[in-house]
């Protein structure tokens, strides 16, 4: 079996060899007509410039891309040599159509073909409200609307807001360097019409280790500046540099790399930047600050016009100045979980108690957007269904998703006022999360996995909202839903809510593996599950599993049956009419 | 509430229990290092003021700048093999996903530089590091790690 396998991979390398060039934009890549790109061909060798051939539709390349390449001898990585490579940054492509891109140098060659494709020139949508809970899966709606409607004799209780939004899509989430994915690749795709790799946001990921230098695609705040004038609103309860707000932006082979991103999101200014990670904003000089240079971007954001909001009351008042621009850092990090925040003020809640929560924040963001007769582009993320499925703590991820569906609510209204309004409704990725049934603590004895119901014992849970508030009164009912997950760490299973702050299954040791939290072994009854996945993962992981877009409004056609993710983009660039200039 | 204050207390208690075991067999030099530490703080006191444009160290960290202190917490894994300094942080490190910088640390955290090599200790294993406090932003020549505060020629037991 090993030979064989060693075999088999010796051939997979040696036809690897015989068409080693890379070339960015990737095969298969899909362009907006008219939007800015860099071009970049990676060779295995080192070649000579005169020895690079490169023609795009069987013609010189400099008729169709516009420029001549820039030739690099050798790219390194310290002291290894990667190869020669040719760049050509921002450059675009006018016509709509298929251009084959072939390129050969020495014995190396290869041959890739990109869609161009325009819009209409006549807008369908004015404003785009794109909302998104991260890690959004099934479980979590399911039980969102279980835990916040309640369910009798085997039918809901009653509907959540997104359980009116038609669900259009099925989105494929997968990475170009992997099946498996993450916030960062997912939300580029999503926000640029590209897929790229993991941790990788509105470039493709080139091999030079340098994270700023990686091809360039164009994203859709700056595709917006380009063709529109038009507001644009990022709204997060995560830090304005995480992932998903950073991929509206930015342009970075890595995630990690926040101060720059605040940089990136500064240089475009959305008129609307509501969330956390205040720290990126402030000069290494200032205690709690997570810059390296002496930048003061609260300042230069207020020098450019801003309102600065700190509190929820600061933003009711910023809200009410009216002046177009607000700028809301609500937390150093991530802002708190909604059951954290509104119920159990644990967390960091008592360090930054003033935070606002998604629905506050979406309703100020409207407000403040929709002033503008030009229209404007939303984007809203639920970040915590997905920081908190990463831990194992589903009432936290679940009670989020109801503040998710309560956001959801207010673009619904306001899409009815406004009915040239695309509402779209997605996540970003899916978390391995499944509901079970329930864990009923009047079962007999003290065995906690004795109390979990199956089938029909599992009954229903008996969660109340007395408020009517939409969440429920407590989350350590009696008879509660029981989620799982399909993966994770070694961790302890309590099968009880974390009341005391958000769940930490494992800790890691001096080996920097992962090992079970011992802060939970002795909660009565819990009990040891060995993780299934590598002892380096602090916690469960994201799933390949689709992820299930919902559309409505004016473009919602533009999203149908099985869509790659960076689909989703060619649907939002037809109702905006990108590949329109607007400006006139 | 009182269930994570309970299961903490428990553990330390636990952790203490364990910690005597372990140094009973060097009572005299725990007792001394111990005694020289003249004065105590904790991670609820290092700042004064906290808000989302700054946190403000508290009066007791100034006061206790450049003076001998002792302080308990948590070893966070080592940042690198060949790193000078460890992270003492308030809770054993837990979730730190894509944590490829140290813009991902908690912001109450301080920085132990220790006088001599050390074995690292497990990770659920409450520490205390006694050195000289030393505040104000400082950047780790060899890792580019910036710190704020920070604890130098420490050493520490296990608690």
């Amino acid at each position: 079996m090993r030979k064989i396998l060693a075999a088999l991979v010796a051939t997979t390398v040696l036809a690897g060899a015989a068409q080693a060039a890379e070339v960015f934009p990737l095969d298969r890549a899909t362009i907006l007509s008219g939007s800015p790109f860099d071009f970049k061909v990676e060779f295995d060798a080192v070649v000579k410039p005169e020895d690079v051939k490169i023609t795009v539709n069987g013609q010189d390349y400099k008729a169709a891309l516009g420029k001549e390449v820039e030739f690099v001898a050798e790219e390194r990585n310290k002291d290894k040599v990667l190869g020669s490579a040719v760049i050509l940054r921002d450059i675009t492509i006018a016509n709509a159509g298929d251009y084959k891109v072939e390129v050969s140098a020495g014995s190396e060659t290869k041959s890739v073909t990109w869609n161009v494709y325009g819009t209409p020139s006549q807008a369908k949508a004015k404003n785009v409200i794109f909302l998104i809970a991260d890690g959004l899966s099934v479980a979590h709606r399911t039980a969102a609307r279980i835990m916040s409607k309640g369910m009798t004799e085997g039918k809901a209780n009653g509907r959540l807001n997104m359980d009116d939004v038609p669900p259009v899509a099925f989105i494929g989430t997968s990475a170009t360097d992997a099946v498996a994915t993450d916030s960062a690749n997912t939300m580029s795709a999503y926000m640029t019409g590209h897929k790229t790799a993991v941790n990788a946001i509105g470039v493709y990921a080139d091999r030079t280790p340098a994270s700023l230098d990686d091809p360039k695609v164009e994203n859709i705040a700056e595709a917006l500046r380009r063709q529109t004038k038009k507001s644009i609103g990022i709204v997060s309860t995560a830090e304005l540099q995480d992932a998903t707000p950073a991929a509206v932006v930015a342009h970075t082979r890595k995630r990690g790399d926040k101060a720059d991103i605040n940089g990136m999101l500064f240089d475009l200014k959305p008129e609307v930047v509501l969330g956390g990670g205040s720290a990126y904003f402030l000069p290494q000089s200032t205690a709690g600050s997570k810059r390296k240079d002496d930048k003061d971007f609260v300042k230069l954001f207020q020098d450019a016009g801003y309102k600065l909001a700190t509190s929820k009351g600061e933003l009711a008042t910023a809200a009410g100045a009216n002046d177009g621009k607000i700028l809301g850092l609500f937390h150093t990090g991530n802002l708190d979980t909604t059951l954290d925040r509104e119920f159990l003020k644990k967390g960091t809640v008592g360090k930054f108690p003033e935070q606002p929560g998604l629905v506050e924040m979406t309703k100020v963001a409207l407000d403040t957007l929709s002033k503008n007769p030009e229209g404007f582009f939303l984007m809203v993320e639920a970040a915590n269904v997905d920081k908190m499925s990463h831990p194992l703590d589903w009432d936290r991820a679940v009670v989020d998703t109801i503040e998710f569906d309560q956001a959801i609510g207010v673009a619904r209204e306001f899409a009815a006022k406004n009915p040239d309004t695309l509402i779209v409704v997605t996540g970003d990725h899916t978390h391995g999360v499944s509901i079970i049934g329930t864990v009923d603590d009047e079962k007999p004895g003290t065995d906690m996995r004795e109390k979990v119901g199956t089938y029909a014992e599992a009954g229903f849970p008996n969660y109340e909202d007395k408020n009517g508030d939409g969440f429920p009164d407590k989350v350590d009912v009696s008879r509660r839903l029981f989620l799982n997950a399909n993966n994770g760490p070694d961790h302890y299973e309590t099968f009880r809510p974390k009341l005391d702050g958000p769940f930490a299954p494992a800790i890691q040791n001096e080996k920097k593996e992962y090992i079970a939290n011992e802060q939970y072994k002795d909660v009565p009854g819990a009990v040891f599950v060995q993780g299934i996945i590598p002892k380096s993962a602090d916690s469960g992981v994201h799933a390949v599993d689709d992820i299930v877009l919902q559309a409505e409004g004016p473009g919602a056609e533009g999203f149908r049956g099985y869509m790659e993710q960076s689909d989703v983009y060619k649907g939002l660039a037809e109702a905006f009419a990108l590949g329109a200039k607007q400006t006139n | 509430m009182s269930k994570s204050v309970e299961a903490r207390i428990n553990r330390r208690q636990t952790l203490q229990t364990i910690g005597l075991g372990l140094i009973a067999g060097l009572p005299l030099l725990a007792a001394g290092t111990r005694a020289e530490a003249n004065s105590d703080i904790t991670f609820d006191e290092l700042y004064g003021k906290v808000s989302v444009l700054g946190l403000e160290f508290s009066e007791k960290v100034k006061q206790l700048n450049g003076k001998e202190i002792a302080m308990r917490g948590f070893m966070a894994p080592p940042l690198k093999a060949e790193a000078q300094f460890f992270v003492l942080t308030e809770i054993p490190m837990s979730i730190c996903p894509f944590c490829s910088t140290d813009s991902d640390w908690p912001d109450n955290i301080v920085v132990v530089y220790l006088g001599e090599k050390q074995t690292f200790t497990q990770p659920s294993q409450t520490i205390e590091v006694r050195g000289k406090l030393e505040m104000g932003s400082w950047t780790d020549p060899e890792t580019g790690f910036v710190s704020l505060l920070r604890i130098r020629q420490a050493e520490y037991d296990t608690v």
